[in-house]
C-alpha cells in the first residue's frame, strides 16, 4: 500500500470547516431546544460497542460495519446507529426507574461505505426514542415533535410519509399464506424495484382478483385517499387494526396541527428491519435522499433482556444543513493587535470587552509579518502600538 | 405541486432515439433539436421539464444522488450498479439480454477460469450463483476480443441481435437476464414530485401496454 498523503482521509470520512461547523451547531441547538422542551432529556453513549449486541441488535448491514479488536480479542464495532445503544442502557438501568422513558441523543454514527464519495460514513444523527409507551399517541407524538423540531431549525418545506410494515406483512399474509413468498414480495419493495414487483406478482398462482388486490397494494401511497383504497383491499382483521391505527394516528396529528406535512404511503418499506408498525421517512425538497426516518420497534428491547415497545425517529444533521440551505457564517471577531510594552493595557480592554459579550482575539503585532492581510477577517481591529496613550480603533 | 419542474437523465447513444421517440408517443412536446443537439442540458420550458444527456451507465447515479429526478435507464446497468433508485416501469425499448459467451466446443478451466465483462459485479454474481469459482476482468469495450486473444475463457455482455458475437466467432453460452430501459426514479422526488411523476408513469404505461 502507499503511504496517503497528509491532506487524505479514510473513504467516506469529512472535516467540518467553520462555515458548515456553525451552520449545523445552529440546527442542531435549535431541534434539542424543541425535544427538551417536550420533557426529553439527553444521554451519551460510547462511540465503541460489542459486535456481539449492538453489532448483531442493529438493522444496519454487517458490511457496513466498523469492526476492530479490543486488546481481550473482543469485536467492537463503532455504532452505526443510537436506537440500538439507547434500548441497551434503557434495558439494562433506566427503564427500572420510569415507564414510558423519554430520552434523546446527538451522536455521530458511523457507517462504511465502499462505492465512492458523496456519501459521508461518519454522520451526525439528531434523534429520540420513546420506550415503553405502545399507544398510538406516541406514534403521533413522534411525527408531531420531529414536525415542530423541523420548524424550529428553520426548515420550512418538508414531507413526512408514514407507512405500516404490520399492515404490509398482514397484507402479503393473508394473499400469499407463508411469510416465505410473502418475504419475496417485501424485498422487492425493499429494492423499489416495482417493475420486478408486478412481474412476479403475474407469475404467482393466485386467482386474478388476488393479483390484481396485489398490483393495486403498489398505488396504496400519495396524497388523497390512501386510506380508503387500503381498507377496499383487505380482508383480515389484522390488516384491519393496522389500518385503523394509522386513521386513529391521522386524526391525532391533525390535533397536533401538523397534518398538512404528512402523507400516507403504505408500500413505504425501510431498510430498518427492526421496525414492527408505522414508520416514517422525512423529505426536504433539495436534497436527495431522506434528511430522517423513524418508526416503532416493538421487538428490539427483547434483545436486551426487557420487553417493551418503544418508537423514536432520528435526524440527519449534515442533510437537514444542506435542507435549510442557507449557510450561516462564524461570527467574525474583533482583533486588538498591541506591541509587548502595551500588553497589559491590551489584556485589560480585551478582559472589558470580553465581559460585554464580544469576540476579541489579542494578537502581538510584531510577529505579524503583513497586518493587512491578517486583519482582513475581523471585524474591528483595535491598535495598542507605541507610546500613545489610549488604544484607538483603526 | 401537479406541475412541479422536473430534471429527466437521459441516455445518449444506442437507446436515446427510442427513448424520445416513446416520449413523444407519450404527448411530450420535445424540441426539434434534442435529436442531433451536442447539448449537454436542454431545457423545454412550456413542459417545465428540463433533460439531461448522460452516459447511459450514468444515468442511475445522477438519478440516486438527486440531481436528476427521474431516468431512463437500462436494466443491464441497473443489475451492475445497484443503485438506491425506484425501478417504476419496464418501458420495453432497446430490448437485448445479458449473455454468457465464448469460443465454440471449450470448457472453462476447473482452476481460476478468467472472465472478461464491462459487468463485473452482474458476471461475479452470476458465476457465483452458479457455483463457480471465476476471477473477473473488467473491460470498457469490444469484449469480443478477450476471448480471441486469449484474455479470457468466457465473458458477460450484452446480446441484442447476437451479430457481433457471430462476426467474431464466438457462440452464447448461458443467458443471465433479459434487458429492455426502465424508467427509473429518485426516492425523495419520487414522494416529494409524486403527482408530476406518477402522472408520466400513467401517461408512459398507456402507450406501452
Amino acid at each position: 500500500m502507499t503511504k496517503p498523503f497528509m491532506f487524505e482521509k479514510p473513504l467516506g470520512m469529512r472535516d467540518t470547516l467553520p462555515v458548515l461547523y456553525e451552520t449545523k451547531v445552529s440546527a442542531r441547538n435549535k431541534m434539542s431546544d424543541e425535544i427538551k422542551k417536550w420533557g426529553y432529556q439527553f444521554i451519551e453513549t460510547p462511540a465503541l460497542e460489542y459486535y456481539e449486541t449492538i453489532g448483531e441488535a442493529s438493522a444496519i448491514l454487517d458490511q457496513q460495519l466498523f469492526k476492530l479488536l479490543d486488546s481481550q480479542g473482543h469485536t467492537l464495532v463503532l455504532r452505526p446507529e443510537m436506537t440500538a445503544p439507547i434500548a441497551r442502557v434503557a434495558a439494562s438501568k433506566l427503564l427500572k426507574q420510569q415507564i414510558p422513558l423519554r430520552l434523546a441523543y446527538s451522536a455521530n454514527v458511523y457507517r462504511a461505505q465502499q462505492r465512492e464519495g458523496g456519501r459521508p460514513a461518519e454522520f451526525e444523527q439528531i434523534g429520540i426514542e420513546c420506550i415503553g409507551n405502545k399507544s398510538i399517541s406516541a406514534d403521533a407524538e413522534m411525527i408531531a415533535l420531529l414536525a415542530d423540531a423541523l420548524k424550529a431549525a428553520g426548515l420550512q418545506e418538508f414531507k413526512v410519509s408514514i407507512g405500516h410494515i404490520g399492515f404490509l406483512q398482514e397484507f402479503f399474509l393473508s394473499i400469499l399464506g407463508t411469510e416465505e413468498r410473502a418475504s419475496i414480495l417485501r424485498k422487492f419493495l425493499y429494492e423499489k424495484n416495482y417493475v420486478g414487483y408486478r412481474e412476479h406478482v403475474k407469475s404467482l398462482p393466485l386467482s386474478s382478483i388476488d393479483k390484481q388486490r396485489l398490483i393495486e397494494f403498489t398505488s396504496l401511497r400519495g396524497s388523497e385517499g390512501t386510506m380508503e383504497k387500503a381498507l377496499g383491499l383487505v380482508e383480515n382483521n389484522k390488516g384491519q387494526d393496522s389500518l385503523a391505527e394509522l386513521k386513529e394516528l391521522s386524526a391525532q396529528l391533525k390535533e397536533f396541527d401538523v397534518e398538512q406535512y404528512v402523507s400516507f404511503d403504505l408500500t413505504l418499506v425501510s431498510h430498518m428491519s427492526y421496525y414492527t408498525g408505522t414508520l416514517f421517512e422525512v423529505y426536504a425538497g433539495q436534497v436527495g435522499s431522506p434528511i430522517g426516518n423513524g418508526g416503532r420497534y416493538d421487538n428490539l428491547l427483547e434483545k436486551f433482556g426487557w420487553n417493551a415497545s418503544a418508537t423514536g425517529f432520528a435526524i440527519r444533521v449534515d442533510r437537514l444543513a444542506e435542507a435549510l440551505g442557507e449557510p450561516i457564517q462564524p461570527v467574525a471577531p474583533e482583533c486588538i493587535l498591541f506591541s509587548p510594552e502595551r500588553r497589559l493595557e491590551a489584556i485589560g480592554f480585551a478582559r472589558r470587552k470580553r465581559s460585554e459579550g464580544k469576540l476579541v482575539t489579542i494578537q502581538d503585532i510584531t510577529v505579524v509579518q503583513n497586518v493587512d492581510a491578517f486583519t482582513r477577517t475581523f471585524s474591528e481591529v483595535h491598535l495598542f502600538v507605541g507610546n500613545g496613550g489610549s488604544g484607538k480603533d483603526e | 405541486m401537479n406541475n412541479s419542474f422536473l430534471t429527466i437523465a437521459m441516455p445518449k447513444g444506442r437507446i436515446f432515439e427510442e427513448a424520445a421517440e416513446l416520449l413523444r408517443r407519450a404527448g411530450f412536446r420535445l424540441p426539434p433539436e434534442f435529436d442531433d443537439s451536442r447539448k449537454l442540458i436542454l431545457e423545454v420550458e412550456e413542459e417545465n421539464l428540463r433533460f439531461i444527456l448522460a452516459k447511459p451507465m450514468d444515468v442511475v447515479t445522477y438519478v440516486e444522488h438527486g440531481v436528476a429526478d427521474i431516468g431512463i435507464a437500462g436494466k443491464d446497468v441497473m443489475l451492475e450498479e445497484e443503485r438506491d433508485v425506484y425501478e417504476l416501469l419496464d418501458l420495453k425499448i432497446s430490448a437485448c439480454y445479458l449473455a454468457v459467451a465464448g469460443l465454440p466446443g471449450t470448457k472453462i478451466s476447473d482452476i481460476a477460469p478468467k472472465i472478461a465483462s464491462k459487468y463485473p459485479n452482474v458476471a461475479s454474481s452470476y458465476f457465483r450463483e452458479q457455483g463457480e469459482q471465476v476471477e473477473i476482468i473488467k473491460l470498457n469495450g469490444s469484449i469480443e476480443l478477450a476471448p480471441l486473444i486469449g484474455l479470457a475463457e468466457r465473458i458477460v455482455d450484452i446480446v441484442s441481435t447476437g451479430r457481433t458475437l457471430k462476426e467474431n466467432g464466438l457462440v452464447e453460452y448461458a443467458k443471465i437476464a433479459n434487458v429492455t430501459s426502465r424508467l427509473v426514479a429518485n426516492p425523495v422526488s419520487y414522494r416529494i414530485k409524486e403527482a408530476r411523476i406518477t402522472e408520466i408513469v400513467e401517461r408512459l404505461a398507456e402507450i406501452i401496454e
